[in-house]
C-alpha cells in the first residue's frame, strides 16, 4: 500500500465569484496525509481549508492538480465512487430515517448483505457509545448524539479516509473537549486515516498528528503541533497560533542560524532562522511571552537584554502577564509562572524591568 | 395570577376564532345540513322540493329502478373518480421535475420563476379553458401547425379529432390544477438541506439512489398537501368538462349542476352532492393514513 493516504498535488480551485470575479479558493496546494495519520487542516474561515477537504470528497473538483486516495488519482471520480466518508459540519443525518437506517444507509448502497448490516450497525452503535438506539429518530437526540450518529454512519463503512468538517463546531464547551478526546481515542482505535478540518487552534493542537495551517488558500506550514509551535514559518503562522510578540527590524548580519536585526530606536536583537537572509531585509522577530522573562534567570552571554517600562500587569493565577514597552516604542508580552507557593506580580505598572530572551527563543520572519 | 392569565388566553383565542366559526357554521355547517335534508326529499312536478324521507333518489344513483338495473350514474359517478386519480397522477409527473429544477435554482432565479408558474393564474379561469378550442380544435392551432409541416415534406395530414373529448377533458385539467401540484412540492424540496444530498452521495448513493431513498420521501408532504389541493377539486369541477368535453363528458359535477339548473331536480342533485362528498373524504381519509399528511416525515 502507497505511504500517502491522501495526496493533493498542484490543486487549485477557482470559483466564479458572485459578481462575475474568479475567486481562487484554493491555490496550488501540495498535502501528503501519511497512512493512519490524525491530520488537521487549520485556518480562518475562507482559507481554502473546507473547499481543499470537499475536493478530496469529491463534492468539488479541483480546477488543476489532483487528488490522490492511497496513490489512485480521483479526476473525476464522484463521490459515492470514492473510499472516504464525511462527518459533516451539521451532520445531515436524514430526518426521515431512524438512527439505524441512518447508519446502515452507506452499507445498503454497496450491497452488504442484510445480516451483517444488522450486526455492524450494532458493533458501530456500540462504539461510538449508543448502544440499542437503532429505532430512535434524529429530532429525538442531543447535539452530542446526533454528532456520534453522524460518526457511526461514516466509520461504519470502513473508509480509507474519513473527512471531519468542523464537526465540533455546533457543540458547547464542554461537550467539545470531551468529544475531541473520544474522536482521538477512536481514530487510534480504528486505525483510519482521519482528515480534520477546523479554525480552532486548540483543537487542532489537541487531537492532530499533524497539522496544515491554511490562509488565502495556500497551505503555509505543514509539521507537527510542536514543529507549528515551535518553529514557524511565517509570520502568519507565528500570530496565528498562539500568542507572539512581534519587533520590526531590518538584519544587519547572519551568522549560519543567528541573525542580528537592528530595531527602531537603536535596538539590536538576536534571533534564529532558517533561511538565508540578506543585509538589510526587513523581518519579523517573533518571541512567544513565556519565553520572556522578567526573572534574572542564567541566560548565555549573547541573550538579548532590553529594559522597558511595565505598561499593564494582569494576573491570572497560573500566570501574570506583562505588557512591556521597550525604548524604541516597541511592546512586548511577559508571561511568567507563578510557580512558588504565595508567588507576587514581579513587577508593578510603571516600573523599570529587564526583559531577558535566549537568540534561540526568537525567531526571524519573512513574510 | 397564572390562571387568571391563562383563562383570559382562553377567552382571547374564543374571540380569535368566533368570526372564522360564525362564517363556517352559517356559511358550511347550515347549507350542508340542508343539503343532506334535500337528498332525503322528493321533486314535485312544478320542481320544488317536498321534505319527507325518502331513499328514492340514493336509489336512483345506484341505477335501480322498476324497468332494472342501469348504471348511468355509477359510470359517471367511476367517470369522475378515475379522471382525478389521472389528472392526479399526471400532474405529479409534470410538475415533480419541474418543483424540483425551481426549487434547486439559484435563489434569485427562484421568485421569477415561482412569478411564471402564477402567472396563467391571472387570466379568468373560464377563458384559459376556452383557449384550449382554440388549440384542440379540427381547425386549431395544433391541427394547422401538424398539417403545414407535414404539407412542407409532402405528407397528406387528416387533422386530429381532439376537441371535444374526454382527452381534452384531462389536458384542461392537467393545464388548470398543475400550479397547486408545483407549489407545495416546490416548498418542500426547497426545505431540504442541500447537505442531505451530499451525505447520500458520501455515502454511496447515485443521483438515482439519492432521489428514491432521500429526495422523494422528504419531499412527500409537499406531493401528499399536492394531492389534496388537486384531487378534490378536480371531482367536483364541471367548467373544464363543460367546455372541452361536449354534452357526451358527463362528470359528478355537471350532473350536479344540470340536476339544479336544468332538470330542476334539488332533491336528486343534493343526493348526488352527498355521494360526491363521501367519495371524495373517502378518497382522502384513505390516502391521508396510508401517506399522512406529511407530519411525521419532516422533522421539525
Amino acid at each position: 500500500m502507497p505511504e500517502f493516504a491522501v495526496e493533493l498535488r498542484n490543486v487549485s480551485k477557482r470559483f466564479p465569484g458572485p459578481s462575475g470575479e474568479i475567486v481562487t479558493a484554493v491555490n496550488n496546494v501540495n498535502m501528503q496525509i501519511k497512512d493512519g495519520e490524525f491530520f488537521s487542516m487549520l485556518g480562518p474561515s475562507g482559507c481554502g481549508k473546507t473547499t481543499s477537504l470537499r475536493m478530496i470528497a469529491g463534492f468539488e473538483l479541483p480546477t488543476d492538480g489532483d487528488v490522490l486516495i492511497h496513490g489512485k488519482p480521483m479526476g473525476q471520480t464522484p463521490p459515492y465512487q470514492r473510499p472516504v466518508n464525511t462527518v459533516f459540519q451539521n451532520y445531515a443525518l436524514f430526518p426521515h430515517m431512524t438512527i439505524g437506517q441512518n447508519v446502515a444507509f452507506g452499507l445498503e448502497m454497496k450491497g452488504v448483505p442484510k445480516s451483517e448490516i444488522a450486526t455492524r450497525v450494532t458493533e458501530v452503535l456500540a462504539m461510538v457509545r449508543l448502544p440499542n438506539f437503532e429505532k430512535r429518530r434524529t429530532r429525538q437526540m442531543s447535539g452530542g448524539q446526533q454528532q456520534r450518529v453522524a460518526l457511526a454512519r461514516a466509520l461504519v463503512n470502513r473508509p480509507e479516509v474519513l473527512l471531519l468538517d468542523e464537526p465540533l463546531g455546533a457543540l458547547d464547551q464542554k461537550l467539545r473537549k470531551e468529544m475531541q478526546l473520544e474522536l482521538k481515542t477512536l481514530q487510534r482505535e480504528v486505525g483510519i486515516t482521519f482528515v480534520f478540518v477546523t479554525h480552532d487552534q486548540e483543537e487542532a493542537l489537541t487531537m492532530s498528528d499533524r497539522i496544515a495551517v491554511m490562509s488565502g488558500g495556500v497551505a503555509l506550514q505543514i509539521g507537527t503541533a510542536n514543529e507549528i509551535y515551535e518553529r514557524p514559518n511565517c509570520k502568519f503562522v507565528a500570530d496565528f497560533i498562539g500568542e507572539m510578540s512581534f519587533l520590526e527590524g531590518k538584519v544587519t548580519s547572519q551568522n549560519g542560524a543567528v541573525v542580528t536585526v537592528d530595531l527602531e530606536g537603536g535596538l539590536t536583537v538576536q534571533a534564529t532562522t532558517d533561511d538565508k537572509l540578506t543585509n538589510g531585509q526587513a523581518v519579523s522577530v517573533a518571541v512567544r511571552p513565556e519565553k520572556m522573562h522578567l526573572k534574572d534567570i542564567s541566560l548565555p552571554a549573547d541573550a538579548n537584554r532590553f529594559i522597558g517600562h511595565v505598561e499593564n500587569v494582569v494576573y491570572i493565577g497560573t500566570d501574570t502577564h506583562y505588557a512591556v514597552k521597550l525604548k524604541g516604542g516597541q511592546k512586548l508580552r511577559v508571561r511568567e509562572q507563578n510557580d512558588h507557593p504565595g508567588s507576587q506580580p514581579l513587577a508593578q505598572q510603571g516600573d523599570e524591568v529587564t526583559v531577558r530572551f535566549a537568540a534561540s527563543a526568537a525567531r526571524a520572519l519573512t513574510e | 395570577m397564572l390562571a387568571k392569565l391563562r383563562d383570559k388566553d382562553a377567552r382571547r383565542g374564543l374571540l380569535l376564532i368566533t368570526p372564522t366559526m360564525l362564517w363556517m357554521i352559517g356559511l358550511l355547517i347550515i347549507p350542508l345540513i340542508l343539503v343532506v335534508i334535500t337528498s332525503f326529499g322528493q321533486r314535485d312536478p312544478n320542481g320544488n322540493v317536498i321534505y319527507t324521507f325518502t331513499l328514492e333518489n340514493y336509489i336512483r344513483l345506484a341505477g335501480i329502478s322498476a324497468e332494472g338495473f342501469d348504471p348511468l350514474y355509477l359510470n359517471i359517478l367511476t367517470g369522475s373518480l378515475l379522471l382525478a386519480f389521472q389528472t392526479t397522477a399526471l400532474v405529479i409527473l409534470i410538475g415533480y421535475p419541474l418543483a424540483y429544477f425551481v426549487a434547486r435554482a439559484p435563489l434569485k432565479q427562484r421568485n421569477l420563476l415561482l412569478f411564471l408558474i402564477l402567472v396563467p393564474l391571472w387570466t379568468n379561469f373560464v377563458i384559459r379553458i376556452y383557449a384550449w378550442i382554440m388549440l384542440l380544435r379540427k381547425t386549431g392551432v395544433i391541427n394547422s401547425l401538424l398539417g403545414w409541416l407535414l404539407g412542407l415534406v409532402g405528407i397528406q395530414f387528416t387533422p386530429f379529432d381532439m376537441y371535444p373529448s374526454s382527452g381534452a377533458v384531462l389536458v384542461g385539467m392537467i393545464y388548470e390544477f398543475l400550479p397547486f401540484m408545483i407549489l407545495p412540492m416546490y416548498t418542500s424540496l426547497e426545505k431540504i438541506d442541500p447537505a442531505l444530498y451530499e451525505a447520500a452521495a458520501d455515502l454511496g448513493a447515485n443521483a438515482i439512489s439519492t432521489f428514491f431513498r432521500v429526495t422523494l420521501p422528504l419531499s412527500a408532504p409537499g406531493m401528499v398537501a399536492g394531492t389534496i389541493l388537486v384531487f378534490i377539486p378536480v371531482m367536483g369541477t364541471f367548467i373544464v368538462s363543460d367546455i372541452l368535453g361536449g354534452r357526451t363528458e358527463i362528470l359528478v359535477g355537471n350532473l350536479i349542476q344540470r340536476q339544479f339548473l336544468d332538470a330542476r331536480d334539488p332533491a336528486f342533485g343534493s343526493a348526488a352532492s352527498i355521494i360526491l362528498m363521501v367519495m371524495t373524504l373517502a378518497v382522502t381519509i384513505f390516502y391521508a393514513r396510508r401517506f399522512g399528511f406529511g407530519d411525521e416525515v419532516i422533522a421539525p
